[in-house]
């Protein structure tokens, strides 16, 4: 395999390779990573400032949420808002939906995809070629195509108005895990396969008991992207959930904005504290993930 | 990415006599056990192998899914595109006149129109700006990088919703933070989440702080680069900029013109943010009209606001047919234009 191909090769355990001296500085090397720092430094301002004031914001009292926007600390604080904005909205009941949505969701797309990949990996079968075809085929296939029949579909099975359409269509695997799993579990040498099977492991066996530890790294990418992809969709509970107690937390967020921000009755901090109750657990989810959130992106090139 | 594909499975092939090779061997271990279950089988299923048998069972959840929620809805889609559906009566045939009806709509030209500008205006900047911080971030040594890399992906965990939220107080024409910054050096800032003529722009502005995929990605692409080409360069004389130039662009122009298409093709389906700020509050809306309606957005109310599944339905088939054109070109140009090293070394 002598492939070049970034989303591939690029995320290959072991091929981040060791070029981690610091580069050759023709200007002298103190003045030029000073020069740099500065520019990231800068950079990470940009980035981070929007959070300081969405948090910051969110501490302050309705009059002062656009007041002296670049002070990084609120005045006068008002932690009240927090408690305000669960009476306001049903909050905990939407981040218990997205966590078990969520974790249905990362749950049957992993298994799935990963019992696909596997038949990929392990077998050598006629059509094999043209059904992985219909793999990467799909991988550029637009949600927006499907959403009207897909939508039908739950109909006529009488699951809209409820958070099955959600997931379940999950329960058959999805392209991009799917390859990353196959790529990765083609990695696995071949003699651990039938070493099992010369003592009588059957197929399910060796995915069960082999494919599936070895991928866990893969697994963890496949699952905390699905977690994150899940956590994100508004269109999906836009289309299926009218009942505000079945909502998610973007989908709750929405309704939040629509009825706070604008309007006869504006409560900015209401608005502001439930993007700060939606965006927090994903935070923190991403810095007990960092390794395989990076990974991730830098095999499939998923966002 | 369908070539890395191709030269995958062209690679594996030798593994695979290998695999097949050995396989072989174990099979005679179990023959005993497959001959009593298959042999009887065999004589009535035709000469299907008994791995191929199991090789279906593994993939069967895929299939599945292929037929009801992939393929299926697919060609339903382009059935459904040639029909009036409201969901309340059956479907009736329709023509080509949903088709028809787009040409005409002035929605769909401005819908149309708001998707290209936005596209066009995030792609390159979007692109150049990850560039030039994928190339400081790999001056800097390790762990630094790191970390900033870490803060630039963080924007990127924040819900789109969120984001749109965050972004209708950051714009705020009256006083949001971002005019509150350009007022710092005397300039007045637009009305960026109400004035028709800057909607589109503000909408741009948002969009450039969802930077960390492509950065992490071009960052993983120059991390790749020899160090032994640039400085090889650089002994023959070529300066800074020649070296980017010769030297790392072609390297990393796999990477780079990867992210060019999944910008374009997610640019074009942009939904999330934009609807979560100008859509759904009527009264909001009135004053600014269509001046943020997205493709996929205006996609959207046509089949779950106004229920018109046919006209929905023609409406993605257009998009999917410019989605696949633009892979296509993925495809053909891109092989054409990119720089892949194993050629040049078997070569």
């Amino acid at each position: 395999m002598t492939t070049t191909e970034p989303i591939t090769s690029a995320g290959r355990p072991g091929s981040e390779r060791a070029a981690r001296d610091p580069a050759p500085d023709p200007a002298g090397r103190g003045t030029g990573k000073v020069f740099f720092l500065t520019v990231l430094a800068a950079a990470s301002v940009i980035f981070l400032y929007p959070f300081v004031w969405l948090v910051v914001a969110s501490l302050k009292p309705r009059d002062r949420t656009f007041t002296d926007p670049f002070l990084p600390w609120p005045v006068p604080f008002r932690p009240e808002n927090y408690v305000a904005v669960w009476d306001a909205a049903p909050m905990l009941t939407w981040l218990v939906n997205t966590v078990v949505v969520g974790v249905a969701a990362a749950l049957t797309v992993t298994l799935s995809s990963a019992f696909v990949a596997f038949g990929f990996a392990y077998f050598r079968f006629p059509g094999r070629g043209i059904v992985f075809g219909s793999v990467l085929a799909t991988m550029m296939l637009p949600a927006a195509v499907t959403l009207v029949p897909t939508f039908l579909i739950w109909n006529a099975a009488g699951l809209t108005g409820t958070q099955v359409p959600l997931w379940a269509g999950n329960l058959f695997g999805s392209a991009f895990y799917i390859f990353l799993l196959r790529q990765f579990l083609l990695g696995v040498p071949r003699y651990v396969f039938e070493a099992a099977r010369v003592d009588g492991a059957s197929y399910f066996d060796l995915f069960w008991r082999i494919a599936l530890p070895l991928s866990r790294p893969a697994l963890i990418i496949a699952f905390v992207f699905e977690l994150k992809a899940s956590w994100f969709d508004l269109m999906k509970p836009l289309i299926y959930l009218q009942d505000p107690a079945l909502y998610t937390l973007p989908r709750g967020l929405k309704a939040v904005v629509d009825q706070f921000y604008q309007g006869g009755d504006p409560k900015w901090e209401i608005v502001l504290a439930a993007s700060v109750v939606t965006t927090l657990p994903l935070i923190v989810i991403f810095f007990l993930g960092q390794r395989y959130f990076v990974q991730g992106i830098a095999t499939t090139g998923r966002r | 990415m369908k070539k890395g594909a191709e030269e995958r499975t062209s690679g594996e092939k030798g593994a695979a006599e290998k695999g097949a090779a050995s396989g072989a061997a174990g099979g005679e271990a179990v023959a005993g056990k497959a001959a009593a279950e298959g042999g009887r089988r065999a004589g009535r299923a035709g000469r299907v192998r008994p791995e191929t048998r199991w090789a279906y069972v593994f993939l069967l959840p895929w299939l599945i899914g292929l037929v009801l929620f992939q393929a299926g809805p697919m060609l339903a889609s382009l059935a459904l595109s040639f029909t009036d559906y409201d969901l309340i009566g059956a479907p009736e045939f329709a023509g080509t006149a949903n088709y028809a009806r787009m040409t005409e709509d002035p929605k769909v030209a401005r819908a149309i129109g708001n998707t290209v500008v936005y596209t066009l205006l995030h792609v390159p900047l979007a692109i150049i700006l990850a560039l030039a911080l994928a190339l400081v971030l790999n001056r800097i040594t390790g762990r630094a990088a790191g970390a900033f890399r870490t803060i630039f992906y963080l924007p990127s965990m924040t819900p789109y919703v969120a984001v749109g939220v965050l972004f209708l107080f950051l714009l705020n024409g009256q006083a949001g933070m971002v005019n509150a910054f350009l007022a710092l050096f005397g300039v007045e800032g637009p009305q960026w989440t109400t004035d028709p003529d800057w909607i589109l722009m503000g909408i741009v502005l948002m969009s450039l702080w969802n930077l960390g995929s492509t950065t992490i990605i071009l960052f993983a692409a120059l991390r790749n680069v020899p160090r032994e080409l640039s400085e090889a360069a650089m002994i023959d004389g070529a300066g800074a900029w020649q070296r980017f130039r010769a030297v790392t662009l072609p390297m990393i122009s796999s990477a780079l013109f990867f992210v060019v298409i999944i910008n374009t093709i997610s640019s074009l389906q942009m939904f999330d943010q934009v609807y979560t700020m100008f859509f759904g509050n009527q009264i909001a809306q009135q004053s600014y009209g269509d001046a943020a309606l997205f493709y996929v957005i205006y996609l959207f109310q046509q089949a779950f606001q106004f229920l018109h599944m046919g006209y929905a339905s023609a409406l993605a088939w257009v998009l999917f047919v410019v989605i696949a054109i633009i892979t296509l070109i993925q495809v053909k140009v891109g092989n054409r234009l990119v720089y892949y090293e194993a050629e040049e070394h078997a070569g």
